[in-house]
């Protein structure tokens, strides 16, 4: 049973694996030295660290996306925005507090936080109470969200210049590994153990297989629906507290710009279905760390940046059909007949009634 | 039995026609608002024709985004691909083998192309429509900077004939202060405009294909077990989709008569926000083409009165989210009272449009 069970979290995380291993490979092949890790000011630099830091935003949204996916049955495209609105938040108590010191930045996470559950609660009510999709009740975030970042703030881009910050977005003294990266796993470790220890995996994979099924049940639908995009709200905030610190700025037109796409592909090729139910959220993570090396492969194979984005997009359409339910299918038949029919009729030449039973499937 | 139906549909109106009508309603008191707000400027016919003059692209877009939301789908590419069908006529017009002809033909191969790529995808495949536009977005992005970086202005002088091309309607103006008096001018994409509203709301009223795609988008299964070909259904939605896509952007760069790497860029996000407050609903099965341009007029008009205004341009995206917030909630609101039995609305005898007196108090 067990075994059962492990194959079959295995077979869920076939697709984003071996999408990583390809990517590894080509990188092998372009040159041998992609594992190398070297280590400048007392941190490690290498290809593998790189991905860790650069993908550290989109993991932490991709998390929410997962979860907002599973129960709502839809995708909230405003995430970036809504980044945007609680770094502004973030950015805007720190310069004010005048001396920055861990207790202010502290502060300011908490009321970015705050602004995240804001901004989760503007959209989870329009998709709970209101019964609108996801991607439009965002779209209206999206529309405005940037202007509100940009009058929180007030000026253009106003400049995080503090030894404290800078640690954050880069390396603390002292320790090798990268800040965002500990934040991130951290982040991953708090997510895990609450889906451990609560019951909300449940609720959520049951309100998105069925919602008044889960009705019937006792479980309040839009309850679920609307916690889950207060999670997003939260992870907005810890993303956007990351990438304001990474940038050192805070930059309310270009701040995580499209990275909606990314976090939406995430969790497809994480192998969760992108019409709710079950989830993945280990896929997902997977799934951003694999986008985050598919663009750094597609800037090491030196193509134009231009073109990044036509063979983004045809990589994402050879892995769709991959993935399709249809092509799957067709892939299992033709499998099984080759097994079943072909196969044994030619090595055992099994006569008669095997073989025309076996041609009638085509 | 066909009695009673036949007195049901009479004094019953559907869902479609409701959310137009509402959306009908709620444009003209819009621009009333506006006449009463700017008098100079809305009373004049030229400001008017000028709504569709510069944004007929727009308005084609919509039309063929709400045929595919009315099937249930969703397609984001519609901007980018009317960006690279500009960028490309314009390649083609400025390089010496191009000609009018070749370019329109280019943009309509360039349209149907994506339209066939991602419907055969999405139809057949049956993978998420999200995904596979929002790849097809990127392709189209990607490819329009590939082609060509900088802006390039046509300069052909066919072409350039065409792009200032007026059609005068001598006996409609207006007299400017001086007393003279100018005639209204309209350009030849509103031509097109009204051609393929025309064509697309009488292929969704009346052909066995419009009928389809409105069972499929309200119900795919129960579409299916009446034997609808469900697949080929959402298949030419896509496809349709595309086309107007492709002579959106033609007729983009009809009206500007440049390539640009910026062109019709988020003009899906328009497109989605001009279907919702025309009364299409993203679920699919409820719409009515003719609410198509009537939406995009209204958010546009919204756009104008706030310019005029001379509202900061930071709060003009707020308050247009706002509007399009409002906008949601009432329909939402509207199709709830809908479902629920106790409440119907039925037309008054004395007039075959109007509401129930509840729902005018929650508008």
């Amino acid at each position: 049973m067990k075994m059962l069970k492990m194959k079959s979290n295995l077979s869920h995380l076939f697709l984003p694996l071996s999408v990583m291993v390809l990517l590894i490979i080509i990188n092998l092949i372009k040159g041998a030295d992609y594992f190398t890790i070297t280590v400048v000011n007392g941190a490690l630099y290498g290809n593998i660290p790189n991905i860790l830091f650069g993908a550290s935003e989109l993991v932490i949204l991709s998390i929410g996306m997962t979860l907002i996916t599973a129960a709502s049955q839809g995708q909230d495209i405003s995430i970036g925005v809504s980044a945007t609105i609680t770094s502004a938040v973030f950015v805007w108590f720190v310069l004010q507090a005048g001396e920055v010191t861990v207790l202010t930045i502290l502060g300011g996470f908490l009321l970015s936080c705050a602004a995240g559950l804001a901004t989760g609660a503007f959209n989870g009510t329009l998709v709970s109470i209101f019964k609108v999709q996801p991607m439009v009740a965002s779209l209206i975030l999206f529309t405005g969200g940037r202007s509100i970042a940009f009058m929180i703030d007030g000026k253009l881009s106003p400049i995080l210049a503090n030894e404290i910050s800078n640690q954050i977005g880069t390396v603390i003294p002292g320790v090798p590994i990268q800040t965002p990266i500990i934040l991130t796993a951290v982040f991953i470790i708090i997510v895990a153990l609450v889906l451990k220890t609560t019951n909300l995996r449940l609720y959520v994979e049951s309100v998105g297989i069925n919602r008044s099924a889960a009705r019937l049940n006792g479980i309040n639908p839009k309850k679920i629906i609307f916690l889950t995009f207060l999670i997003m709200g939260v992870c907005t905030a810890v993303a956007g507290f990351i990438a304001v610190n990474k940038a050192g700025r805070h930059d309310s037109v270009n701040l995580l710009k499209l990275i909606m796409m990314d976090a939406i592909l995430a969790v497809a090729i994480g192998g969760n279905s992108l019409i709710g139910g079950k989830f993945s959220i280990t896929g997902s993570i997977i799934g951003a760390y694999t986008i985050e090396m598919l663009n750094r492969t597609l800037l090491r194979l030196e193509i134009e940046p231009a073109m990044i984005k036509v063979f983004k997009a045809v990589f994402i359409i050879i892995l769709m059909v991959i993935a399709s339910p249809v092509v799957r299918a067709f892939a299992k038949k033709t499998l099984e007949k080759v097994r079943s029919g072909a196969f044994i009729g030619n090595i055992f030449k099994i006569s008669g009634a095997v073989k025309p039973a076996a041609e009638k499937e085509d | 039995m066909a009695s009673l139906k036949a007195i049901k549909a009479k004094t019953r109106l559907s869902n479609s026609n409701l959310l137009f009508l509402i959306a009908a309603v709620i444009f003209v008191l819009m621009y009333i608002f506006a006449i009463i707000t700017f008098p100079r400027s809305f009373m004049q016919f030229q400001t008017f024709f000028d709504l569709f003059n510069l944004n007929a692209p727009l308005i084609i877009m919509t039309l063929g985004l709400s045929i595919v939301m009315i099937g249930g789908g969703i397609d984001i590419s519609i901007g980018a691909v009317c960006g690279l069908v500009t960028m490309a006529c314009a390649v083609l017009l400025e390089s010496q083998a191009g000609s009018i002809g070749g370019a329109v033909f280019l943009a309509l191969a360039i349209g149907i192309a994506f339209g066939l790529l991602q419907g055969y995808l999405i139809a057949y495949l049956e993978i998420q429509p999200f995904i596979i536009t929002l790849s097809g977005l990127f392709l189209a992005q990607g490819l329009l900077t590939t082609l060509h970086k900088d802006p390039i202005n046509v300069t052909r002088p066919d072409f350039v004939a065409l792009r200032d091309f007026d059609m005068v309607i001598s006996w409609l103006g207006t007299r400017n202060r001086l007393g003279v008096f100018i005639p209204s001018e309209i350009k030849p994409g509103v031509i097109v405009v009204v051609v393929l509203l025309l064509l697309l709301a009488a292929l969704m009223k009346w052909s066995r294909f419009g009928r389809n795609v409105y069972a499929v988008g309200g119900n795919s299964h129960s579409a299916m077990m009446l034997g609808i070909n469900v697949k080929k259904t959402i298949f030419f939605t896509y496809v349709i989709c595309g086309l107007t896509a492709g002579i959106a952007g033609f007729v983009y760069i009809m009206t500007t008569g440049a390539g640009n790497v910026g062109n019709a860029s988020g003009a899906e996000m328009k497109a989605i926000a001009s279907a919702i407050i025309g009364g299409t609903l993203l679920n699919g099965g409820v719409g009515n083409l003719l609410g198509a341009p009537i939406g995009t007029l209204t958010l546009l008009i919204i756009n104008e009165l706030i310019r005029a205004a001379g509202v900061q341009s930071n709060y003009q995206a707020i308050i247009s989210g706002l509007l399009l917030y409002l906008f949601i909630v009432l329909q939402s609101v509207v199709m709830s009272l809908r479902d629920r039995k106790n409440i119907t609305m039925v037309l008054p005898s004395w007039l075959k449009s109007g509401f129930h007196p509840r729902v005018r108090q929650r508008e």
